[in-house]
């Protein structure tokens, strides 16, 4: 008999059991909640009568429209709608004893920044939250990924939800990634080879040298983007940098309990013989910086090469996809990448707002200054624990000193649904994680990239090559 | 949850492929603590030609008379025809809030993104997966015949076009079952209640950490 995936070892210690008519109900360990996707989850507990099943595998927090600018209470939120829903979901955790960090918590701040800092992730779980970037949480060896708001319902009420087994695909990068190409620029990269919907259906595991080589935030922002490959789940199997991330968390299992998790977590990877049903080798050599130039995360292209032609492409419906984003983008096919100048910058996001990437950004921006054509560069913190290890380290007065905004932590410009967003027709070199149509703004021009390569474009104006950068 | 048993419709086609959920329902709208009213702001950017907030009085909107729903032959549409990759992006089950506040009953494409494909079962709504060449086939009836419906039978499985031959589709026994009886997933789920607790009982010895 072959051997069993990471993903499988998961689905089979989760499956409580399996139906007849072939569908499954999976234990979910943790719950995160955020003010969005959830209201109409309570309300429906509420009208049925029903409590949740288990309090404690629940988490939430504030981040999806939560200001960037500080404030101490909810009535402080100008937008009224924004307020109900923080002021709903703190009423909702109170009703029903789920542990929030709210408003003035150190440990606010994006749903995938707070869960694997605080240790409420840890290897082996299932991880659900009603919000795509839950494959995020995989980095640990977890399966974690979205789910609608009837789910969270579901989950909150069962602690299960209805599956059905996923297959198994590995996107294996080997060998070693060049200067200045990060996680970002791989995991695009990876997005670009396979599609936005090569993943559809599948579970995703990233492995090979490449991977292994980063670090535990670093195959985070990798898994966070599963999703824009169309794969709900993205996940890396346990080596010592999962278990030394873990180690010491809040959350996390002490003492007994510790070496008895450890033990079962080293079993949390793939069996040498397992077979997969796509299996992918990527050759790290051939990754270089990215930059997204549509409004699909697979529009995307090394930052030193021209824009694509869409004549060339032969399939009709991306043809007429690709036109369409050019219409949108204001660009122009056969135009350097390097020649497309940035309105505004986003650094932050679940994908790239970790201590790591902060850093990043800022030995980009120390000893420099933000271009005079770019109206903003906004540095959103993922957490309150992560604005404050910046600051301790100095990161916030680079970037002030830079001419960036040093902002509190949340979703921010990711997708704009609080005030930071762009305007009609702006470009914006954003570290998030989609650059659909008027995602960060109405009308606004999204172009993916990694944080070193944001800070590059707010100094220079437009992008530039990081790896050709001249010292500041 | 609402049944789905036969529906007889007229078609709408959208033809763009990879169409993502800000685009079905940007994120403005998703400040609502409802799951009603989504309706008006479906494909908000590309309906009306200025910017959509919540609360305003779309009545009084500039329409973009180019985009499909505004045209007069597809008002009253229950069943979108699009293509491949439907419902991509984030989870936001508001998408399929706004589709069926619309009035859009079923989704006929090659494609559906997993968590929107799932996200529909949950509220009625059905996808369904015909081939590339089907969905083409559909795209070029829709635009020659004005008033073009499709009847959608779920018992038996059939796409059953005004012209051509029925198509048959796939859909998991547990969601049909769902559908064409309109039943309460949770409900369901706590009728094994027993179960779960006799799973929980078992990690627990083998994972306590999880459950602290």
């Amino acid at each position: 008999m072959a051997g069993k995936t990471l993903y499988d070892k998961l689905w089979n210690a989760h499956l409580v059991t399996e139906r007849e008519d072939g569908s499954a109900l999976i234990y979910i360990d943790r719950q995160i909640i955020h003010e969005v996707t959830s209201p109409q989850a309570f309300e429906g507990l509420r009208l049925a009568g029903r409590q949740p099943w288990r309090t404690s595998a629940s988490v939430a927090t504030i981040d999806h429209n939560v200001p960037t600018t500080p404030f101490k209470s909810a009535s402080e939120i100008q937008d009224e709608t924004s307020r109900i829903q923080v002021q709903t979901l703190q009423d909702n955790t109170r009703e029903f004893g789920i542990t929030e960090f709210g408003i003035g918590d150190v440990r606010q701040g994006i749903v995938h920044v707070m869960a694997p800092e605080q240790g409420a992730v840890v290897p082996g779980m299932t991880v659900v939250c009603g919000d795509s970037h839950t494959s995020t949480n995989g980095a640990l060896a977890c399966l974690a990924h979205g789910i609608g708001t009837s789910e969270v319902e579901h989950v909150l009420a069962t602690q299960t939800l209805v599956a059905k087994k996923m297959n198994n695909m590995r996107v294996s990068v080997e060998g070693e990634l060049g200067p200045g190409v990060t996680a970002k620029d791989v995991v695009l990269h990876i997005i670009g080879v396979i599609g936005t919907a090569g993943g559809t259906g599948y579970a995703l595991e990233f492995a090979g040298s490449a991977i292994r080589s980063l670090s535990m935030e670093g195959r985070m922002t990798v898994c966070n983007m599963s999703i824009e490959a169309g794969a709900r789940a993205g996940m890396v199997a346990v080596d010592d940098v999962t278990i030394d991330y873990v180690k010491g968390r809040p959350f996390a299992p002490k003492g007994a309990d510790w070496d008895k998790a450890v033990e079962y977590w080293r079993g949390l990877v793939s069996d040498e013989d397992a077979v997969f049903d796509e299996d992918i080798t990527i050759d790290a050599a051939d990754i270089r910086p990215q930059v997204s130039w549509g409004t699909s995360p697979e529009m995307v292209i090394s930052v030193d090469a021209n824009l694509p032609d869409p004549a060339a492409e032969s399939d009709e419906v991306k043809r007429s996809g690709m036109q369409r984003a050019y219409e949108y983008m204001g660009l122009t096919p056969g135009m350097p990448v390097t020649d497309i100048k940035v309105d505004r910058v986003f650094i932050g996001s679940c994908t790239n707002s970790r201590i790591e990437d902060l850093r990043a950004a800022a030995e980009v921006a120390k000893g420099r200054r933000k271009a005079d054509s770019v109206k903003q560069v906004l540095v959103v913190p993922g957490s309150g624990l992560v604005k404050q290890q910046a600051e301790k380290e100095g990161l916030d007065k680079i970037f002030v000193e830079a001419g960036f905004e040093w902002r509190e932590p949340g979703c921010s410009m990711c997708l704009a649904m609080n005030p930071d967003r762009l305007e009609p027709g702006e470009h914006c070199a954003s570290t998030s994680n989609r650059n659909f149509e008027g995602r960060q703004g109405n009308g606004g021009r999204t172009h993916l990239v990694s944080p070193a390569m944001a800070a590059a474009a707010a100094v220079a104006g437009h992008f530039v090559d990081i790896r050709e950068l001249q010292p500041a | 949850m609402e049944k789905f048993v036969r529906l007889d419709g007229l078609v709408a086609p959208l033809d763009r492929a990879n169409v993502d959920t800000d685009q079905i329902i940007p994120k403005q709208f998703l400040k609502s603590i409802k799951r009603t009213g989504f309706g008006p702001n479906l494909f908000d950017e590309w309906r009306y030609l200025d910017e959509g907030y919540p609360g305003q009085d779309n009545s009084k909107r500039p329409l973009n008379e180019g985009f499909v729903l505004n045209q007069s032959r597809f008002q009253g549409a229950s069943i979108l025809l699009t293509r491949r990759n439907f419902g991509c992006g984030s989870s936001r089950e508001h998408a399929p809030w706004a589709l069926m506040d619309f009035g859009f009953r079923a989704i006929l494409a090659p494609s559906f993104a997993d968590i929107f494909y799932n996200n529909c079962f949950k509220n009625g709504l059905l996808p369904i997966v015909l081939s590339e060449d089907n969905v083409e086939a559909l795209f070029k009836a829709v635009e020659a015949k004005e008033g073009y419906r499709i009847t959608i039978d779920l018992e038996n499985q059939q796409v059953i076009p005004e012209t051509g031959d029925p198509l048959t589709f796939e859909i998991d026994e547990f969601r049909k079952h769902c559908l064409l009886n309109g039943l309460d997933e949770v409900g369901l789920t706590l009728n094994e209640a027993d179960t779960i607790r006799a799973y929980e009982q078992r990690r627990a010895e083998q994972e306590p950490w999880i459950f602290q």
